[in-house]
């Protein structure tokens, strides 16, 4: 088996126009494990998500993913890659003019000339891979928001990737659907055999699941580690992130003039 | 004043940048539009939705375009004794003009809209980004059916609107007001030409269905991903596409009948 990380991510920086968003970013996901980014809403992690799935561009350094520089890829070379990677959308991004069966076959169908009788047996298999087998009939209207994101899951691993990519998977979920989709995760990458990269703020079921944690703070990386070894972790950022305190060195208030300036200032 | 300068400039800047992209985004449409001929079940669907479901607000319309067209007609002719003329003024006034532009006008409201909110929505939700990430590309798979659905809908639309509002001005002028039937008919197939009247009015519903399907998948494309986005972009393809097939119309029209 090839030892060779899937994913490596050197010196990696990003700015949309002048606002710089990552800087210097060093990060390696090994092959056959679940790793998590975490950090606070805003601090550039779903832009790493798409600096690896090639959707931006970066302004210096490079994502390397199965040994391919992703920007140097050309447009047939890309989509070739992504065939081999599946991503979860944070809200599901399922297809709401498609049934949940149709979308979990649309790339089946899109990629494959498999028999239609085939994937019928994919998809029922892909569904019941996340116990919704019964629900192929429904429309995503239908669907609660876990049952969507667990469709939208059956639908990311639709082609077996070698790379999974989840932006923000516990987003807005009930502790059940929650617990369900953390489940399914873990489960989920060791029978297929691929790595996962988890972009996350839910910090308590993340440890549950992942083998390593990344923090990302202002677009750099500020601790990574095993769960246990962030779960013992003396770094203020990441004492203050895990358990959830109001005071640390993440600002409460959003950068401004001194309030006693402002206040002055409407006097005059 | 400099500032007022600027804000001008800035204007046609953005303007000039927003035509720039919506011609390359035309280009790219007929460069990713293999999918949409290969698969034909792609566009015959947004045939189906753009055209089928468009038939009742046309033939309506149609229908009543032709009958007001009986009424003011006939009132006009009469007054010189030519009331049997009334079947050539509905019809060459609904081939050459109102078939093509009053129908464009409702396909851009009905069609046209919605499509520009359906890929403003598919953009808003992530479905494009998705469609991406699994390497189908969105402008194959999405935009190009819509495009070229709308593109065979609307010649036919034209026609069925155009065929309506004869069946209108007929209902009018020779059931309800009585001019002779047989001069309704004849006069009129004596006198629209096949070249010069229904070939021109073809070509104008034609280029019509290309603008509105044009303006309508471009603004929904490059909507803002936010409902206040979609919203905006469906008012812009209506107002658009509206002033556009109007000015094309004029243009058509001075091309086709110059010698007339």
């Amino acid at each position: 088996m090839n030892q060779e990380p899937l994913v490596q991510i050197r010196d990696l920086n990003f700015s949309y126009d002048s606002r710089k968003i990552l800087s210097g970013i060093n990060l390696t996901i090994p092959r056959g494990k679940v790793v998590a980014i975490m950090g606070s809403s805003g601090c550039g992690k779903t832009t790493l998500l798409r600096l690896i799935g090639g959707q931006l561009k970066p302004s210096s350094g490079e994502v390397k993913v199965n040994g391919q520089v992703v920007h140097e890829l050309s447009p047939e070379a890309l989509y070739a890659m992504r065939r081999r990677t599946g991503m979860l959308f944070q809200f599901g991004a399922l297809f709401t003019d498609m049934s949940v069966f149709d979308n979990v076959a649309f790339q089946m169908r899109e990629h494959t000339d498999l028999p239609e009788e085939l994937i019928h047996d994919l998809v029922m298999m892909k569904l019941h891979a996340v116990g919704l087998r019964g629900a192929h009939n429904l429309m995503p209207s239908e669907l609660s928001g876990g049952m969507a994101r667990r469709v939208a899951l059956a639908r990311s691993i639709s082609l077996d990737p070698m790379l999974m990519m989840y932006d923000e998977p516990f987003a807005g979920l009930d502790p059940i659907s929650l617990s369900i989709v953390g489940v399914l995760i873990r489960k989920l990458n060791d029978a297929l055999g691929a790595s996962s990269v988890v972009v996350t703020h839910d910090v308590q079921e993340s440890l549950k699941i992942v083998d390593y944690i990344y923090f990302v703070s202002a677009g750099k990386i500020v601790a990574e580690g095993t769960a246990d070894e962030i779960r013992q972790s003396k770094t203020p950022y990441v004492h203050q992130f895990v358990w959830g305190e109001a005071d640390g060195p993440v600002p409460f208030h959003y950068p401004s003039v001194p309030y006693g300036d402002e206040l002055m200032q409407a006097v005059n | 004043m400099t500032k007022l300068l600027a804000n001008l400039g800035h204007q046609v800047t953005s303007r000039l940048w927003r035509l720039g992209f919506a011609s390359r985004f035309f280009l790219a449409i007929f460069l990713y539009s293999g999918t949409s001929f290969r698969r034909l079940q792609l566009t015959l669907r947004e045939v189906f939705f753009s055209g089928v479901m468009s038939l009742i607000i046309i033939m309506v319309s149609g229908l009543f375009v032709g009958m007001v067209l009986g009424l003011q007609g006939y009132d006009t002719l009469q007054r010189y004794g030519s009331a049997e003329a009334l079947g050539i003024l509905v019809a060459l006034s609904l081939v050459r003009e109102l078939g093509p532009v009053v129908a464009a006008l409702l396909f851009a409201s009905r069609a046209g809209s919605a499509i520009t909110a359906e890929i403003g929505l598919m953009k808003a939700t992530e479905q494009l980004s998705a469609m991406e990430m699994m390497a189908v590309n969105p402008i194959a798979r999405v935009v190009a059916p819509r495009f070229w659905g709308g593109v065979i809908s609307m010649p036919l639309l034209a026609a069925l609107f155009s065929a309506m509002g004869i069946f209108g001005g007929y209902l009018v002028g020779v059931v309800l007001i009585g001019v002779d039937e047989g001069s309704f008919w004849s006069q009129m197939q004596a006198t629209v030409d096949f070249r010069e009247d229904i070939v021109n009015g073809i070509i104008k519903s034609f280029v019509f269905g290309v603008i509105v399907s044009w303006v309508a998948v471009f603004e929904g494309y490059d909507a803002e991903p936010t409902a206040e986005g979609v919203s905006g972009a469906t008012t812009r393809t209506v107002v658009t596409s509206s002033l556009a097939i109007l000015a094309a119309d004029f243009v058509l029209t001075a091309l086709m009948f110059r010698g007339v």
